[in-house]
């Protein structure tokens, strides 16, 4: 058995919640300056430029990125051979709450979504577990905003309607969203499982690697296809028209009833706000 | 590249042509959605208003909390299709130039025409770069929304393009 120390674990979650905020992915960076390159308007241009040199300004005086520093989202993998003498939900809500107080974070929680009273430390966070072999505790962190989040759909479709039917859901997704979402954006998309697994493919498709590929044959060429349509659509950096809609589409897919065919878009700005950290477990 | 110092008169308001990048300098007003949900009370109740509407620029944001030294924080557009509602009524009341973000409803449109107003966005999640444009920051209303509260910005070129022109000429028709 193998323990990791809450203190250290709070120090941890604190420190992904200021530094996703603050410093944007160099990935995303080098993606939006090769846009940049391929962008013939001067407004598209100008739009992919600001993006980079606010990512600059954001890094070298160490403040948020984007003023909506979005809602706390965490995946955790847990390893079997960890005990957590605390609770551990506690522990993420703490150092959640910690980094968005001394990062001067915006507090954008209401703790009833009709009688909207903001929470004033944004807790709760959304916390998301899934157990793993191992000693290891991995955390993910995305900090969501609502601008992208609020675009993103999902819907049921039926068996008949097909591949057609889930690229046509995509685009008509991402077209309605328009330039509301901040584009260029990042698409996840989820395929099958059921209604609330859907949306959770969808969200976890957003949290892999940005240069990598799915696993499976078909979510890859549709991450390749998806990607090729969309930006054919000409929406464009801010939807001021341009080449530069989507930076990467994700595809995660699972099996699913022989009736069904889940489908959901989630859809992340350019301020692609992750953090990524594995902790060790020690001796108890 | 046009500079504009605010309040900005009739005559210049009217001659903003959509694509058209501009420069604002002086005051600017932030208001999101429970600050004009507030306004609009204010109207109906026919209650003084924390500022007056003639001339005036309304910021959509939200900003983060200010670091020791700073006038404010992060400070880039919120979406504005979420204000629409409230924008038709304030439009009505005077208020004639918005910045935000991102397309708005055709209803939006419709009284934008009629009220001759200009709706302006600047580049959203560029809060950072933004904020250098900001020389001071003043709370004047609804303190208990926090960083939905009424403040007056005194900003010096911060960059905006022109959306949506007082005849209704739209930026995001030629996109979408």
């Amino acid at each position: 058995m193998k323990t990791i120390n809450r203190d250290s674990l709070i120090q941890t979650v604190r420190n992904m919640v200021i530094q996703a905020a603050t410093i944007l992915n160099p990935l995303v960076i080098q993606k939006l300056k090769d846009a940049e390159k391929q962008e013939t308007s001067s407004l598209a241009k100008n739009v992919l430029k600001s993006i980079c040199d606010n990512a600059a300004i954001a890094k070298n005086d160490n403040i948020p990125m984007c003023q909506d520093t979005g809602v706390a989202v965490f995946f955790l993998h847990i390893g079997n051979e960890l005990f957590f003498p605390y609770s551990l939900y506690e522990a993420i809500q703490e150092g959640t709450r910690q980094g968005y107080l001394d990062g001067y974070l915006r507090k954008s929680v209401v703790a009833h979504p009709l009688e909207r009273i903001n929470t004033k430390d944004n807790t709760p966070a959304i916390i998301h577990t899934e157990l793993a072999m191992g000693d290891t505790l991995d955390i993910c962190f995305a900090a969501k905003g609502a601008g992208s989040e609020n675009m993103s759909r999902l819907t049921m479709l039926t068996p008949a309607d097909g591949e057609k039917g889930v690229k046509d859901f995509v685009l008509e997704t991402i077209r309605l969203a328009g330039g509301k979402p901040c584009p260029p954006i990042i698409v996840g998309i989820g395929i099958g499982g059921n209604f609330e697994k859907c949306a959770y493919l969808a969200k976890t498709a957003l949290m892999r690697p940005l240069d990598d590929e799915a696993a499976n044959p078909i979510d890859r060429r549709l991450e390749n296809e998806l990607l090729e349509a969309i930006n054919a659509l000409g929406i464009g950096p801010m939807a001021f028209g341009g080449k530069t809609t989507c930076l990467q589409v994700k595809v995660n897919s699972y099996p699913c009833h022989i009736a069904s065919l889940p489908v959901a878009v989630n859809i992340q700005c350019h301020a692609a706000r992750e953090t990524h950290v594995i902790l060790k477990g020690e001796d108890l | 590249m046009r500079h504009l110092q605010t309040p900005i008169d009739e005559a210049t308001r009217l001659a903003l042509r959509v694509g058209e990048e501009v420069m604002l300098s002086g005051i600017i007003y932030t208001a999101r959605d429970q600050a004009h949900k507030r306004l609009v009370e204010s109207l109906n109740k026919q209650e003084p208003l924390p500022f007056q509407f003639a001339g005036q620029v309304v910021y959509y944001t939200g900003p983060t909390p200010a670091k020791l030294g700073h006038p404010i924080g992060s400070c880039g557009p919120t979406s504005s299709y979420r204000i629409d509602p409230y924008s038709i009524i304030l439009m009505n009341a005077g208020l004639k130039i918005m910045i935000g973000k991102g397309n708005r409803s055709e209803e939006f449109r419709r009284s934008l025409i009629q009220t001759k107003s200009v709706y302006l966005v600047a580049v959203g999640g560029i809060g950072a770069l933004l904020s250098k444009t900001v020389k001071t920051a003043k709370l004047i209303a609804y303190p208990d929304l926090q960083s939905e509260a009424v403040v007056e910005l005194e900003v010096e070129n911060f960059p905006v393009i022109v959306a949506t022109d007082s005849v209704g000429n739209d930026l995001f028709d030629r996109s979408n």
